[in-house]
């Protein structure tokens, strides 16, 4: 009879999974009725979720979204680059890494919202300065974890490639790139996590497109009901772009965690 | 030809600066074709010998000569067969063998011989441990080595399937007519397998003695229960 209550276990959690929503949801109407009464605060849950469908179906928000996502893809796609390009190389040419390490170590502590002001100076408002925030919000992860795999490599395969005379080029291709795999992976959900946050804060500021300045915007307007709908845009993207990374994830080491 | 000429080997202790002799003017010979064990007890240096012959470390004295040509560095014609898991776990049977040889025709070769064709697209965590030493040993002959260095590569497996895998080796070694040197701490092992048994003593290592194994060439299991396999079992008991 271990079945029945397995399901029940997992009905359960689905109900309490539920309620959880819920109860959030019934609380932030009760802020928004009885605590907050003027909607410029806090609108409530209605409010917001008429606003949603409204964004969604004139479609005004779908720029934005398209704004940040390409901003996301160039600035994340150069910190995949440079990061696990500069860690291959590292992990290859030890002294690479000796020299590398305390410019990292001295770069990495810094929040990548903390380069706003200097991006904006040297690349202005735009486009530019958002790739930058979210490269140097992308890169530290990914490079550290892919430097860390790099590093772990055991002795006995590069051994094995020396006796079996495997070519340079090979070796990093084929054994010290793809051992590091499932460390360039962590690094590249964590990066990615990164890049989104950090975009977001760039268009805050420094941008005149994209989810970030378009709640930035609503702020202006009193649209506090477009702010939290833009919020929800926000939130649903960033678990999206992690679940494809999981899922790209599975499909390229599926070997990871099975030795 | 494998030549050992008065290899000596020692580590520093740094801080208390002072050498640690571990091997100490090793001589050997070993002609083609034939299966050599080293046995001696464990942690006896028989892995840092393995080491230097391997070419990934330079010895203190002395140099190793294949056909007369004096080894500097790893290579091909000498290839180690570990104690430790040593296949790539990211890449199939089929792509492991792959990495090494571009000849398939090699490759399907050396994985029929060693029972493993049915698993070429599988991948290293999906097999048993005596499949991972069959792919060990398949990877090492689709190489084409003059010699194969197997360092206890039974070591980590029971009993049966030890006395298993020590037939299949024989039968493999037959057929690829490899030149093997095999180390082992197991006595009846080295016994069964070899053409010549190399005795070592504790540290520093050397040679202590040297056994020809008279037994018929085609031993099977029933070779173990033979007189001569319990005399020459007690002959090296005797000497470790």
């Amino acid at each position: 009879m271990t079945t029945p209550i397995f399901t029940n276990n997992r009905l359960q959690n689905t109900l309490i999974n539920l309620l959880s929503i819920v109860s959030a949801l019934l609380f932030w109407h009760v802020l928004s009725v009885f605590v907050y009464p003027a909607s410029t605060i806090i609108p409530a849950p209605s409010e917001v979720f008429s606003a949603l469908f409204e964004l969604i179906t004139k479609r005004d928000i779908f720029t934005h979204v398209f704004t940040s996502l390409t901003r996301v893809i160039v600035g994340f796609s150069i910190a995949v680059f440079l990061g696990v390009g500069l860690a291959l190389v590292a992990g290859y040419y030890k002294k690479v890494g000796t020299f590398l390490k305390p410019l990292i170590e001295f770069l990495r502590p810094i929040p990548p919202i903390a380069w706003i002001p200097i991006a904006i100076l040297i690349f202005g408002l735009g486009d530019t300065s958002a790739y930058f925030i979210v490269f140097m919000g992308a890169f530290f992860p990914i490079f550290t974890n892919s430097f860390f795999g790099v590093n772990s490599l055991p002795v006995i395969y590069e051994n094995v490639a020396r006796s079996f005379e495997i070519k340079r080029l090979i070796f990093v291709k084929e054994i010290l790139f793809k051992f590091s795999l499932p460390y360039i992976f962590t690094g590249l959900k964590i990066g990615m996590g990164m890049a989104w946050m950090s975009v977001i804060a760039a268009e805050l500021i420094g941008a005149q497109s994209g989810l970030g300045y378009f709640i930035q915007l609503n702020r202006l307007l009193l649209r506090t009901d477009n702010i939290i709908a833009g919020m929800i845009f926000i939130g649903v993207i960033g678990y999206v772009l992690s679940w494809l990374l999981l899922t790209v994830e599975k499909r390229v080491i599926p070997w990871s965690n099975k030795k | 030809m494998l030549e050992l000429k008065n290899i000596s080997h020692h580590y520093k202790n740094q801080s208390r600066d002072i050498k640690i002799s571990v091997l100490e003017n090793i001589n050997l010979l070993i002609n083609e074709g034939e299966f050599v064990s080293l046995v001696g007890k464990s942690g006896c240096g028989k892995t840092t010998l393995i080491n230097i012959i391997a070419g990934y470390i330079q010895p203190v004295g002395g140099s190793i000569f294949v056909n007369s040509e004096k080894v500097i560095a790893p290579g091909k014609d000498r290839i180690v067969i570990n104690q430790a898991h040593d296949l790539f776990d990211w890449m199939t049977v089929y792509q492991n063998m792959g990495l090494v040889s571009k000849n398939d025709g090699a490759i399907n070769k050396y994985l029929s011989m060693t029972g493993l064709s049915e698993f070429a697209d599988a991948y290293p965590y999906e097999l048993s441990g005596g499949m991972k030493k069959r792919l060990s040993l398949a990877r090492a002959l689709v190489a084409d080595p003059k010699f194969i260095i197997m360092d206890e590569p039974f070591n980590s497996l029971d009993y049966q399937l030890k006395e298993k895998l020590q037939e299949e080796l024989l039968d493999i070694v037959r057929k690829s007519k490899k030149t093997i040197l095999f180390v082992t701490h197991d006595i009846e092992e080295a016994v069964f397998l070899s053409d010549r048994v190399i005795v070592l003593s504790g540290k520093p290592t050397q040679i202590k003695k040297e056994l020809v194994v008279s037994l018929p060439n085609g031993r099977d299991i029933s070779v173990r229960d033979s007189v001569d396999f319990i005399r020459l079992k007690n002959i090296i008991k005797a000497e470790i």
